[in-house]
Formats: C-alpha cells, structure tokens, sequence
C-alpha cells in the first residue's frame, strides 16, 4: 500500500546524510566527552563543534546552548530553572493559552507551588494580544513564554515585538521554537529573545536531543545535578551521537531554509486549497500566509469526528492527526483550538497534515482524493447534516 | 491511535453492519455522549421470526463519533437483531465490549452509548404502541433526555457556526 507521512509536525525521519554522520560516534569514537585520554578529547571535540553549528545557526555563542534530551526538558529547565533563580522576587509568570502541554504542565506545576499565572488569550487565528500582554506585566513577572510557531494551528508570533515589549519592561521572555527552528530564519543576536527552545527530531534529527539557548547574563538553576555537564546546567554524560546529529541537521535546514519554505508553502496551500474547495462543510484553523508555519494544515471538518478520519485515512495509507476529544487522555478537546474559540464540535472535526521534507505533489493529490472519500463514507454514517 | 483497537473494533468500523436508517422505522432512538460529544441514532423495525414470535426483524444505525463509537454501533445491531424485546433490553455494555475482544478503557463509555440509543428506540416503539414500559427503561429514559438537552445545545452552537 502507498505510505504518505503527513505528520511532520509530530516527528520526521532522520535524514540519511545526519545518519551517516551520527554513526561514527556509536562504535567508533565512542568516548564521554568528559575523559581526558584521546576517547574522551574526541567526544569532546566532537560535542564543542556541534555546539558552534547550532549556536551559529541562531546567531548565538556557543556558551549560551545548552543541550538536552527533548524541548519538554528544554522548557521544563527554562521555567524551573528560572523559577529557582529568581522566584523569591518575582513570583508571576505569564504564558499564552495555546502554548504546548510542557510549557502549560510546567507553568501550572509552579501554580500548584504558589507562584501566580497568567495565560493570554489569543485572537480567532491564535495570535496573541499585545496590549493584553503588556497589561499584565506587572513589578513580579519573571517571564513571559509565548510559542513562535503552534504545533497545532500554525500560528507564528511576532516574537519580535513580544520580546521588545518585555524588554521595554525589564521582563524575561522565553518563546519555545520546537515547530518554527530550522523553517524560518531565527538570529538571537538582533531578537530580543532571553530564552529558546529547540529540538533535533522535528528538523530530520535524532529524537532525545533537544537544546535550551539561554542569552549570556540570564542565570537558571539545574533540573539535573551531578558531573557538571554543560556548564553545571544539565549534568548527564553528553549524547555525543545525538548532539553531532542535532548539529548536522541544523547544517542541512540552513542550506536550503528559502527555498524549502517556499517549496513546503506551495504544498501546504495547495493542500488546504484542495480541500476547501473540494470538500464542503470546511473550514481552515489558523492564519493563512506567511504567518502560518509552512508546514501546517489543519481544517475542521463539520460532522465528522476527528479520530474516526485519522483512522480512515491511515488504512488509506496517510498519517495524520486530530485535536479531537475522542482521541485526547481525558475526553476534552485541544486547548488550541478552545482558545481560538472553536465550539466542541469543530473542534471534534478537526484534522492536522503537517507536510515536510520529503513530500510530494502527488501525495497532496492522492491525500485530497482520499480524504473526499472518508469524509464521504464517514457523513453517511453521521445522523448530523453538515452545510 | 491506530494501534489500540482490537483487530475486531478495527473491522467493525473499517465496515460498519447495518448503517443507515430506516425509511419507516416502528422505534427510533437518539442518544448522545455528555463527555466527549458523540451522538448515534438507532432505528428498529418490529416483525415476527418464523414461528410468530415479536422481535425486532431490522435494526440501523447512523453515527457521528470516533471508531469506538461507530463500531460498538455496528454491533449492537448484530446483537439486537432476532431478539424480543425483553431478550434486547438485557443486552448490556459487557456484551458489546465482548464481541469487540475489549475496548480501551477510555473508550467504555462508548459502548453505553449503543446501549443507550437501543433502549430509546425500544422506549419509543413501547410508547407509540401503547404498552407498558419497564420502569427501568423509563428511569433510562429520563436520564438521557437531560444529556440530549445539554448535546444539543452544543450542537445548536456548531451549526450556526458551519
């Protein structure tokens, strides 16, 4: 059966040119970076030139990345890590209503803990009220986190003004880049950005490596303590593999960025073209244009539910997904597509293609067609008419 | 989450028994899910088997919800099928899950939904012929009124919205 991966925004495949690289450090030049014969020093030569790779591709200095094992842990070590340092003066934090689970989860985890929270509401295209934002700075806030691209609706911030903002209030801002890194240029040197997250398996990278930037002056205590790692901020003997396949793939996004964005547009729209024209009862989550990640598709479907066309597609071949609340842990529907003022039914209709690296026009037609057919099959079986 | 379905839900959604409605149904019920927002319709046609005897001789169903919905849907119509009456109400939740090989947990409240929308056609066929209704059933009845109320307002909402 044909195969077609529209699931990009979840992970992508190791690219072959990252695997070749990676494959040295697994049986042949296996030694922790932190031994001092030769195993160690070319580890840990190894390790030192993948941090100037990824720290030049953002415009940063190699001593302001910190790499981990997932953007969960990158946020998780932004907001406790922050909160330890300075929590005892600034105990406010604020964050956006459609930020991912690790960013909420961590968020509300110091809620729990008595710090005080305030998630901004977004606009119907998930984009965040700058006004809002600026009034609920107050003399306490730590930090403001805010998404650069959602994961699920597409939504890219103007982190540019968000962060000017913060800095104009003397405020940390954070913005957690997991979709947006690698797709559009991102320079921290000209961004007023304290704090970034990035992670390796959504560029075509291994998965278990991520990476923190922390701006120089910025100070965060550790989650985890131990050898004194990555500046005592991360202590865990290094994932030399990883990191040098982390590395590459960055090498690979900046070769060809334009030229893919544009390609991954192209695709993208024609995807959502295709199907609001073909199919009715339809409408796009999220902006349209270079605001929206080039990536990200995600159309509610009306009378339809959700997992039901995840299924049907994938005996079809196509992986995709849904904020459906049949297919969420606890039975409610993403919080995205609530903030952007989805009913639960739209919600319950709704369906994210991410496109990506390897995707081809055909697969946008052979996608389209079949999802013509699904939404067919499965409204006969709905008692609910659709418009 | 393909890989958390029985191979026998899987076949069951994949190719649903019995979907659609009836044109002229002696029962049809409506049930809806409170929490997660599925709904399902059930239609039952009432006739004799070959020895006289009442049992629901067509069943259909039409369904909006995920594969746990449509395939618990499926089979209780192969259940009802053949059955009086009597022998229909008792069918249970367990009895569909059992012909599924299991549901994930998560998705129990998908087959009490089926039970819910048989009951309702059974309710209502009991009704519009004027016979007695199990108290039971009636009790049934009242509960899922109330969740209608709160699905359909829902609903209200999503179509203003399309």
């Amino acid at each position: 059966m044909k195969r077609v991966y529209l699931d990009y925004a979840a992970t992508t495949p190791v690219d072959p040119r990252v695997l070749r690289t990676m494959l040295p450090y697994f049986s042949r030049d296996y030694g922790n970076s932190m031994s001092l014969h030769s195993f160690g020093q070319e580890a840990y030569r190894a390790l030192e030139k993948s941090r100037h790779i990824v720290a030049d591709f953002i415009g940063a200095a190699p001593e302001e990345i910190i790499f981990t094992s997932s953007a969960t842990e990158s946020n998780n070590l932004m907001m406790k890590g922050l909160a330890s340092v300075y929590g005892k003066k600034k105990n406010h934090i604020i964050i956006s209503k459609i930020e991912h689970d690790c960013v909420l989860e961590s968020a509300r985890y110091l809620k729990s803990q008595g710090y005080i929270l305030t998630e901004l509401s977004v606009d119907a295209e998930g984009f965040v009220d700058l006004q809002e934002l600026e009034r609920s700075i107050t003399d306490t806030t730590l930090v403001v986190s805010v998404i650069h691209g959602n994961n699920e609706i597409g939504t890219i911030q103007d982190i540019a003004a968000i962060g000017a903002l913060c800095k104009k209030h003397h405020v940390l801002f954070h913005t957690d880049a997991s979709q947006s890194f690698g797709k559009v240029p991102i320079d921290v040197s000209s961004l007023p950005v304290d704090l970034l997250t990035a992670s390796s398996h959504k560029i075509y990278g291994p998965k278990g490596v991520g990476m923190l930037y922390v701006r120089r002056g910025v100070i965060i205590d550790p989650l985890l303590h131990g050898g004194g790692h990555e500046w005592g901020k991360r202590s865990s003997t290094s994932n030399v593999a990883g990191i040098v396949g982390f590395a590459k793939a960055c090498d690979l996004c900046d070769n060809v960025m334009k030229t893919e964005h544009n390609r991954l547009s192209t695709l993208r729209d024609m995807l959502i073209d295709g199907i609001l024209k073909s199919i009715k009862g339809t409408h796009l989550n999220g902006p349209r244009g270079g605001k929206r990640l080039s990536n990200n598709v995600n159309i509610s479907f009306s009378a339809v539910e959700g997992e039901s066309l995840v299924l049907a597609l994938d005996f079809n071949g196509i992986a995709a997904s849904t904020g459906s609340a049949c297919s969420s842990k606890n039975l409610t529907p993403s919080h995205v597509l609530t903030a952007i003022g989805l009913t639960h039914g739209e919600a319950h209709g709704s369906l994210r293609m991410s496109v990506g690296r390897f995707t081809t026009k055909e697969e946008i037609e052979y996608t389209i067609r079949t999802l013509k057919q699904a939404v067919s099959k499965l409204r006969n079986m709905s008692p609910l008419h659709y418009a | 989450m393909p890989n958390i379905y029985s191979p026998q839900t899987i076949a069951h959604f994949r190719s649903p028994h019995n979907y659609g409605e009836l044109k002229h149904p002696d029962g049809q019920g409506e049930a809806g899910n409170i929490i997660c927002g599925d709904i399902m319709s059930l239609y039952i046609e009432v006739g004799k088997d070959t020895k006289g005897k009442e049992i629901i001789a067509a069943v259909k169903f039409k369904t909006y919800g995920c594969a746990a919905a449509i395939a618990t849907s499926s089979v209780i119509t192969d259940l009802a099928k053949g059955k009086s009456i009597e022998e229909a109400l008792l069918l249970s939740k367990k009895d569909i899950i059992d012909t599924l090989h299991g549901l994930p947990p998560i998705k129990i409240h998908c087959s009490l939904l089926a039970i819910d929308a048989l009951g309702e056609a059974i309710y209502q066929f009991l009704t519009s012929h004027k016979r007695p209704v199990p108290s039971d059933l009636a009790k049934r009845h009242k509960h899922i009124e109330k969740e209608k109320q709160i699905i359909e307002e829902r609903l209200k909402k999503l179509k203003e919205s399309v």
